[in-house]
């Protein structure tokens, strides 16, 4: 860069204690104007928090913030938006029963004698959303639209506020490519209109291709700041983890010698449910891991969700060890010895006000049901056991699970299932939103128990992920598989044909 | 012990437990023989004794309802179903000669009946726990009178009416009813899974049922247990008038039991529960009430002191104001 551009926000020693744990120490950050920063570290690096600091949903406990040279300390979302720092959250904070219209205006509705100017409303919603280059009916309810889209209404909102700094947190997450490339679209535009953005993002690529500078955080503590043109990718990971592993390790988890069972566990029959998935056959060997491979709506998460019985098929068999099961609820399913990480984190799987403990005995105490209860010191001894087996970062087991990073929070998780020794694990994107060394923990634990004779069913977007930790890949495309690929076959190239090639059909 | 000032249990216990203990201290400087007891034929007499004794009603709806809104739902029936309970019994003292245990268990059984049914509507077909409950709210009471004829049914039995009249270790029985039922409820918390079940269910009921939490039966159980404690403090309001009065009987009190519960801690969003401080609660109103009452306060002056010592407790207990009051006081010192 020839010259630094000006400072637009200037945060100075930022210290932020949650109770036993110092969230954020002494961390700096700075934004210019024109610039996209990415903001880089593990789960439980502080990067939420930080965020969170800067968009008034924390206070301070320590330090200083500057914008533009004025010093500031908002205590809520509503006062950050109002001096121009807009945020567009990992977990997309939509209504969903509002219209995409009312989301994005919602708080700046334009009155007329105190009433609603609708039509003003709706053109501006139109407007805020053809910036980012979609066209979709804003009178329709959010909760109609996919996710991804959801997250594209989230960051209109964000641009409608006269913002000054727009915070992506996880944004691409729940999109797949060309939603992706519509948002890099965007941001650079704005980058040029003077926006300072900053952005959050596990993806390495992501970042290598958007941004100008790097801020790398570790556990609540301030590393560095990089140009990231002068700072090699592997320096960038060794700085995240701060010690040197890295893809070296990742291939040592791949491909470990597993002895597959001889029967299928599991076997689904021409499965099928009207509007969710069509027929599908599908077998489940126990001591493998076979991943559905697809884009979204391709029918993995509905494919899982008839497994475990959260919706019902309308025709087709299900075989368990051979034999016909109707499974007519997740607590049958559990009954079969299934387990389900779902997709959504906050929605479907924690309980947020309960402590780290009683998250993870959960599933095994309603499994044994309401009357042998499992003692304290029991269920002590298992959460303990399972902190350190899973090295989940937290003060101590009664901390309440919401407090806990999102990587921490899905290996808690992860933690309830293990703990009732499930036969067939099913894992619905169990790496989105967590950092690489949370993810290396995972892939790791994913291939010790398939060696130990447990039968996973891995979901992933992540085409790297699927290759890494597949035994079998199952491409699902338009709610069925249409292919299956084994050994040598496995690789990102063949998947993605397997996507392109019956497109063309 | 320092571990329990830091508990969470501590943390929602000491608002409720500072206001009845300021509500005290107002009477023990201002009202001479509050504290007085004294032995009168082998029973204690005395204004605690009487608050207690008076708060048993509420303590025993709140209970329940601590269950119930641990689940995110709420029981307005309650006071409909104690009509329901005095009525039956009144009718089967009257025109039976039904021994007084069984009277009670018909009593008390159609209570859990009536709370299965609300269970079944707000677990099984997702009826809105307010609409439920508000359907036996108005169609219990008119139960309640088509039964008793819409006439007061009086009745004699000293059996019958020792369970609200009944001096049992010197005290009143229904302190000691209470604390039964306080420790059946906690033993069911603490040595049971409902308790983990039931605030897993009000805290995240989509995620309790993925990991394989029956979600329905606990709600269709809170109903239950709710219930049936209403119909017990249904009894005991009869015995007190030695009378069933369908119209007036237990009258707003599921109100009173709201508000106990969510004095003692637990939050109308559902999740954590804490029995002990809806015990708290409860005898809180009804120490305010006694207070008001003994002080000569106008009567017209009553429901506002009492709201205002109400409005104090929840706001202490509301994050954000202690959060804004105690903030702008740190910096100001």
């Amino acid at each position: 860069m020839s010259e630094p551009l000006p400072f637009l926000l200037q945060l100075r020693g930022i210290t932020k204690d949650f109770p036993g744990v110092k969230a954020l120490a002494e961390v700096d950050f700075t934004l210019r104007r024109g610039e996209i920063h990415a903001l880089m570290g593990e789960n439980g690096a502080g990067k939420s928090t930080l965020i969170k600091v800067l968009t008034g949903v924390y206070q301070r406990d320590g330090g200083e913030a500057l914008l533009e040279n004025q010093s500031i300390n908002p205590k809520s979302p509503a006062e950050a938006q109002s001096l121009g720092i807009s945020t567009v959250y990992q977990e997309v904070n939509l209504i969903p029963h509002l219209s995409v219209a009312e989301n994005i205006c919602l708080g700046r509705q334009r009155t007329k004698f105190g009433f609603l100017k609708w039509k003003e409303i709706r053109e501006r919603a139109e407007k805020a959303l053809a910036r980012l280059g979609i066209q979709i009916d804003v009178t329709e309810n959010v909760a109609n639209y996919s996710i991804a889209i959801q997250q594209l209404v989230a960051i209109a909102r964000a641009l409608d506020i006269s913002a000054k700094i727009l915070v992506l947190d996880e944004p691409t997450s729940s999109l797949d490519e060309k939603e992706v490339a519509t948002l890099f679209g965007v941001m650079r535009k704005l980058k040029a209109e003077g926006f300072g953005i900053v952005f959050v993002t596990h993806f390495l690529d992501q970042v290598y291709e958007n941004s100008d500078r790097i801020t790398v955080l570790r556990n609540g503590k301030f590393i560095g700041e990089f140009e990231a043109a002068k700072l090699p990718r592997i320096e960038l990971i060794s700085k995240m983890m701060g010690k040197e592993l890295f893809e070296a390790d990742f291939k040592v988890t791949a491909r470990a010698p597993k002895a597959r069972g001889e029967k299928p566990l599991l076997e689904l029959k021409k499965l099928s449910r009207k509007a969710s998935l069509k027929p599908i056959d599908l077998e489940i060997f126990p001591g493998e891991t076979i991943a559905l491979a697809g884009l979204l709506g391709s029918g993995r998460t509905e494919t899982a969700r008839l497994i475990f019985g959260i919706d019902h098929p309308d025709a087709g068999k299900i075989l368990l060890e051979g034999k016909p099961i109707s499974i007519f609820s997740p607590r049958n399913a559990i009954g079969h010895r299934f387990g389900f990480c779902p997709e959504d984190r906050k929605v479907e799987a924690i309980i947020p006000n309960l402590s780290v403990r009683e998250n993870i005995v959960l599933a095994l105490q309603a499994n044994q049901g309401w009357m042998r209860y499992v003692s304290l010191a029991k269920q002590n001894e298992i959460a303990e056991q399972f902190v350190n087996a899973l090295n989940i970062k937290t003060p101590n087991v009664e901390q309440p699970i919401r407090l806990l990073s999102g990587g921490n929070q899905q290996k808690v998780i992860l933690a309830r299932w293990l703990a009732s020794h499930p036969r067939l694990l099913i894992l619905d994107e169990p790496t989105r939103g967590i950092d690489v060394g949370a993810k290396l923990e995972i892939e790791k634990l994913m291939t010790r128990l398939t060696i130990e004779g447990m039968a996973i069913l891995f979901i992933s977007s992540d085409l790297e992920e699927i290759v890494r930790n597949g035994d079998r890949v199952a491409v699902l495309r338009d709610r069925t598989k249409i292919c299956e690929l084994t050994g040598a076959d496995i690789s990102e190239n063949q998947i993605m044909q397997a996507i392109a090639a019956s497109h063309e059909e | 012990m320092k571990l329990f000032f830091q508990s969470p249990t501590w943390q929602k216990l000491k608002w409720p437990l500072a206001a009845l203990g300021l509500v005290l201290l107002f009477n023990l400087i201002f009202a001479s023989g509050f504290f007085h007891l004294e032995v009168k034929n082998g029973r204690v007499f005395g204004s605690l004794i009487d608050i207690l004794n008076r708060a048993v009603p509420v303590m025993l709806l709140s209970l329940g309802m601590t269950l119930v809104i641990a689940t995110s739902g709420v029981d307005l029936s309650v006071g409909a179903v104690m009509a329901i309970a005095g009525s039956i019994a009144a009718l089967l003292l009257t025109k039976t000669d039904l021994p007084v245990p069984v009277i009670i268990a018909i009593c008390l059984t159609a209570s859990c009946v009536v709370g299965i049914g609300n269970g079944a509507l707000v677990g099984f077909f997702q009826v809105p726990p307010i609409v439920a409950t508000l359907i036996l709210m108005v169609s219990g009471r008119g139960i309640a009178q088509l039964l008793t004829n819409g006439q007061i049914i009086t009745f004699e039995n000293k059996n019958f009416e020792f369970i609200g009249r009944g001096t049992f270790l010197a005290l009143p029985f229904t302190i000691t009813l209470t604390l039964l039922v306080f420790a059946a409820l906690s033993l069911l918390a603490k040595k049971t899974a409902a308790g983990l079940f039931i605030e897993s269910t009000g805290d995240n009921e989509t995620a309790s049922r993925y990991a394989g939490v029956n979600t329905r039966l606990v709600k269709v159980l809170v109903y239950a247990i709710c219930s049936l404690l209403a119909g017990l403090a249904g009894l005991i309001v009869t015995t007190d008038i030695k009378a069933a009065d369908a119209n007036n009987a237990g009258q707003w009190l599921e109100l009173d039991a709201i508000l106990a519960t969510v004095i003692g801690g637990t939050s109308l969003l559902g999740g954590r529960f804490y029995l002990i401080g809806s015990l708290i609660g409860a005898i809180l109103i009804q120490t305010l009430t006694t207070t008001i009452l003994t002080r000569g306060v106008a009567v017209e002056w009553t429901l506002m002191v009492k709201a205002l010592v109400i409005i104090a407790v929840c706001l202490l207990q509301s994050e954000q104001f202690r959060k804004t009051f105690f903030a702008r006081r740190r910096r100001s010192t």
